[in-house]
């Protein structure tokens, strides 16, 4: 086994982890906004929790996509092309969730609010969707030919996997998105959250362990089958923290879950990358798919310097905004009247 | 139409779109970094008005840049996966270094600036978007060095067919890089320039149709108060006019810097892309002049067709080699020497599908290298020229009260943005038939380039292409129009648009002047002025 390739496997796996759990969140969060929020001053509660960070957050994936092209690029290539139909939805709601954000508050009206609230919660479902299914397809195989391109047309890609992988990482962030909001609300909503924490807790980490099991019946080892009894400890943690109204536990419990969780699924999955479903002789591996040692090298050193600083003032970005978001704190909207008005462009006035 | 060709246009739209954002993006953040400084050290509430003003249109657009962006990164695999397998090796490294050391400081410390106004100390607040604006500019460097290596491939070997990197200080000190980065940024500071020139423009008009601003005996402005709205007071004529000044000059000095680098750009080409430089000219013949103007049509492949009506001798060998001797040479004479070094018809391999045996086009489309080359300078330099004049207009205090010269300083705002937009098509459209160009110097590596037609991904159908195309582009056209929209009410809005606490400052103090509502509200304004 070679040594490069596999740490970049390893760093890979942890660049999608820490997706999984710094944007699961805001994942879940966002789509809480339909299901969860009663009113206006609620759903700005809900944004203004992840306000400062879900950008910062959604560079993960970026950063994940591009470490993939840059360590594997016969991996990305094949999985991007592969799932091109399922990923051009993933963008369109990351296009939309990202604009909904900045713009929802630009005009008071409830109709033009109304249209960006569907835009976050609609948007943070598809992209969780997506994303999830992408990764289970990546661990559980898709129909390549010996070029590593996609056989049978525009959806041979679609599988049960597909959908459990959805529906892992839908129900992954919702629930980390009540986790979330337990920790950094206060009052009502804080409150309604860890309820909703305590009792939708076994529904919502579900498929995810089905997920992480089936892969173990397909290709696990002794280890990551300790790992998920060990995530299956943790969410049992977790569950009991939120319940005692531990909320920083809990909330790093379910950290834990997830780290454990992806251990067990991308341990079981290595060193295939990815599988072909038409011939084993296909399979992406690590060593097959990944790019020279001089690249890996390279690349190793800069995620060396840039990885821990982008943890420390990520870090720092949580301790700046450390403060619990209420619906006191939320103000009036905010109107004006315009040093123009309208109609300033036309002929004659 | 094929999935190459349609593969083609999804690529050039989203990157056009999103190159309408970026250049925005980061020369209005610079310019808002200085302004924000300049409040810090003289504590001026014109310089804090200024930045919260172009703050708020600085973000209602950099969201648009970043939503696009993922498209940008996802569209190699998904639509390229060819060309993605065979360059991976190089240019993976600084896409992934983009998102890893630009992009993540921009996007982490743009949310501590929006957010932290209250949170942060004056100083580190600022620093956060120094900060950010200095990511943003590494993260054109990182993706400019991507694109450098299409144009002009360094530090490679081919191992197993493919280039494999071999040189990373090469790849990353690229000669193309170094000079594409510069005028990149010199190109986005122009649109920076001729932004706050448009919108300051505007308002000091309307300040003067309302009657608000008067002129006084000497021809001299004198500033007035609007009453009943807010923010239309004598400091808001000096935010103007003080913005449509530093517009004017950053317009100025960076048409200056586009020349400069661009002139250096050129003679690059001529070494690395005779091909670019012979079709950026429509010259068909060997020759030393650059034509203001030809007619007939110079996308024909018979020369006879063009008539160049006016020619300055010397210049073209000026733009490529710095003397008023050099021959350029003309597309025919090039032509023979591609065909003779890289084919005449595209091989018989696999990745080609039904295009292999096809002729290969050597020439790029002259229409569109012809007229993209002179839009770019054309727009730029009127852009530049527009700049000068209305530093002298407004040199007693306003603009002048004519409403057909404040709806051309508007729509001149657009300028720039034609210029940046015309200056990558060419360069990209000159680029083909190639994706990754031929190095033709003597030490640059033989085998490594890639023509356009062997780049796509072969598994993916031409509907599903299409479909992504249909897709984004309305979802570019409408976001566009709500962009638009949005820009223009927080224009209008003025100043007030985007400092609640303008609005809120009288009432919410208590008559010692400290906030009223107690110890729970003192973030109110923060969270108004972001969500």
């Amino acid at each position: 086994m070679e040594l490069l390739p596999t740490i970049w496997f390893v760093a890979i796996a942890v660049l999608w982890t820490g997706y999984l759990f710094l944007e699961g969140f805001d994942l879940g969060v966002g789509m809480l906004m339909k299901v969860f929020a009663r009113n206006n001053t609620e759903r700005r509660v809900l944004i203004n929790t992840i306000g400062p960070v879900w950008d910062g957050n959604e560079v993960w994936l970026l950063t994940a996509g591009g470490a993939t092209f840059a360590a594997f690029p016969l991996w990305y290539a094949s999985l991007f092309s592969a799932l091109y139909l399922p990923l051009l939805l993933v963008l369109v709601a990351l296009i939309f969730r990202a604009v909904a954000f900045e713009y929802r508050g630009k005009v008071d009206n409830p109709r033009w609010r109304a249209r960006w609230d569907w835009a976050i919660a609609a948007g943070s479902f598809v992209a969780a969707f997506g994303v999830g299914a992408a990764l289970a397809l990546t661990t559980t195989g898709l129909p390549l030919d010996a070029n590593g391109d996609r056989e049978g047309g525009p959806f041979a890609w679609f599988s049960g996997y597909a959908v459990l992988g959805g529906f892992a990482v839908v129900g992954f962030s919702l629930l980390h998105g009540l986790g979330f909001l337990a920790l950094k609300t206060d009052g009502e909503v804080r409150h309604r959250a860890r309820a909703w924490f305590v009792r939708l807790l076994p529904v919502l980490l579900l498929p995810i362990a089905g997920w992480a099991v089936s892969l173990q019946l397909l290709s696990g080892e002794a280890w990551t089958i300790a790992a998920v009894v060990a995530a299956v400890v943790a969410a049992v943690l977790a569950w009991n923290f939120a319940r005692k109204d531990a909320e920083g536990r809990a909330f790093l419990s379910l950290g834990a879950f997830l780290l454990l969780g992806s251990a067990s699924i991308f341990g079981a999955a290595f060193p295939v990358v990815l599988p072909s479903t038409l011939d084993p002789a296909f399979n992406l591996t690590v060593s097959n798919a990944s790019s020279s040692d001089y690249t890996l090298g390279l690349m190793g050193i800069v995620a060396c310097i840039g990885l821990p600083l982008v943890l420390a003032y990520q870090a720092w970005t949580y301790w700046v905004f450390r403060r619990r978001v209420s619906a006191a704190h939320i103000p009036e909207a905010h109107s004006f009247l315009p040093a123009i008005a309208a109609k300033a462009l036309a002929p004659k006035d | 139409m094929d999935a190459l060709e349609i593969a083609r246009w999804q690529f050039g739209i989203t990157t056009v779109y999103h190159f309408m954002m970026v250049p925005l993006t980061i020369g209005l953040g610079l310019v808002v970094a200085v302004i924000q400084t300049l409040w810090y050290r003289t504590g001026k509430p014109e310089y804090l008005r200024m930045t919260k003003f172009w703050g708020k249109l600085f973000l209602i657009n950099f969201i648009m840049g970043v939503a696009t962006g993922i498209v940008q990164e996802f569209q190699f695999g998904m639509a390229w996966s060819e060309y993605s397998r065979f360059v991976g090796d190089v240019f993976g490294a600084p896409l992934a270094m983009e998102a890893l050391l630009a992009f993540f400081v921009e996007s982490t410390f743009l949310g501590l600036w929006i957010f932290g106004w209250k949170q942060l100390k004056p100083g580190v607040h600022l620093a956060c978007l120094w900060v950010a604006v200095i990511g943003s500019v590494f993260s054109a460097y990182f993706i400019i060095v991507a694109n450098s290596w299409m144009q002009h491939p360094v530090g490679v070997e081919m191992v197993n067919g493919r280039p494999v990197m071999t040189d990373a200080w090469a790849v990353f000190t690229n000669n193309t890089a170094l000079v594409a980065v510069p005028h990149t940024l010199f190109g986005a500071l122009a649109v920076a320039g001729g932004f706050l020139l448009g919108i300051a423009w505007y308002h000091l008009w309307r300040r003067r149709h309302d009657g608000i601003d008067t002129i006084g005996a000497d021809g001299k402005v004198i500033p007035g108060e609007a009453a009943g709205i807010l923010g239309r007071d004598r400091a808001d004529h000096t935010v103007w006019i003080r913005s449509l000044r530093i517009g004017a000059v950053v317009a100025m000095i960076s048409f200056a810097g586009t020349a400069v680098t661009g002139d250096l750009q050129g003679k690059l080409m001529f070494e690395q892309q005779p091909m670019k430089m012979a079709a950026a000219e429509a010259a068909c013949h060997d020759g030393t002049g650059f034509s203001v103007l030809s007619v007939g049509n110079v996308g024909a492949k018979n020369c006879d067709d063009i008539v160049a009506v006016i020619e300055v001798p010397g210049i073209l060998s000026f733009l490529a080699k710095g003397d008023f001797t050099t021959e350029v040479k003309g597309v025919n004479s090039l032509l023979d020497e591609y065909q003779a070094k890289y084919g005449t018809t595209l091989p018989d391999n696999p990745i080609y599908g039904d295009r292999a045996g096809q002729q290969i086009q050597y020439v790029p489309v002259m229409e569109v290298t012809y007229w993209g080359f002179r839009m770019m300078i054309g727009f730029g330099g009127v852009a530049a020229l527009a700049a000068l004049v209305a530093l002298w207009a407004t040199r007693k205090g306003t603009v002048p009260a004519s409403r057909g010269l404040m709806r051309l300083a508007v729509f001149g705002i657009l300028a720039p943005f034609g210029a940046n937009a015309a200056g990558w098509i060419f360069t990209e459209m000159g680029r083909q038939p190639f994706v990754v160009a031929p190095n033709p110097d003597p030490s640059g590596i033989d085998q490594v380039f890639m023509f356009t037609a062997a780049a796509v991904s072969p598994g993916v159908s031409a509907g599903e292409i299409l479909t992504s195309l249909v897709v984004l582009t309305s979802i570019y056209a409408v976001l566009l129009v709500v962009e638009v929209k949005l820009l223009v009410k927080y224009i209008r809005g003025g100043v007030a648009s985007a400092m609640p606490e303008l609005a809120h400052a009288p009432v919410d103090e208590n008559e010692d002047g400290t906030p009223r509502g107690g110890p729970g509200k003192p973030d109110d304004d923060v969270l108004a002025f972001a969500y």
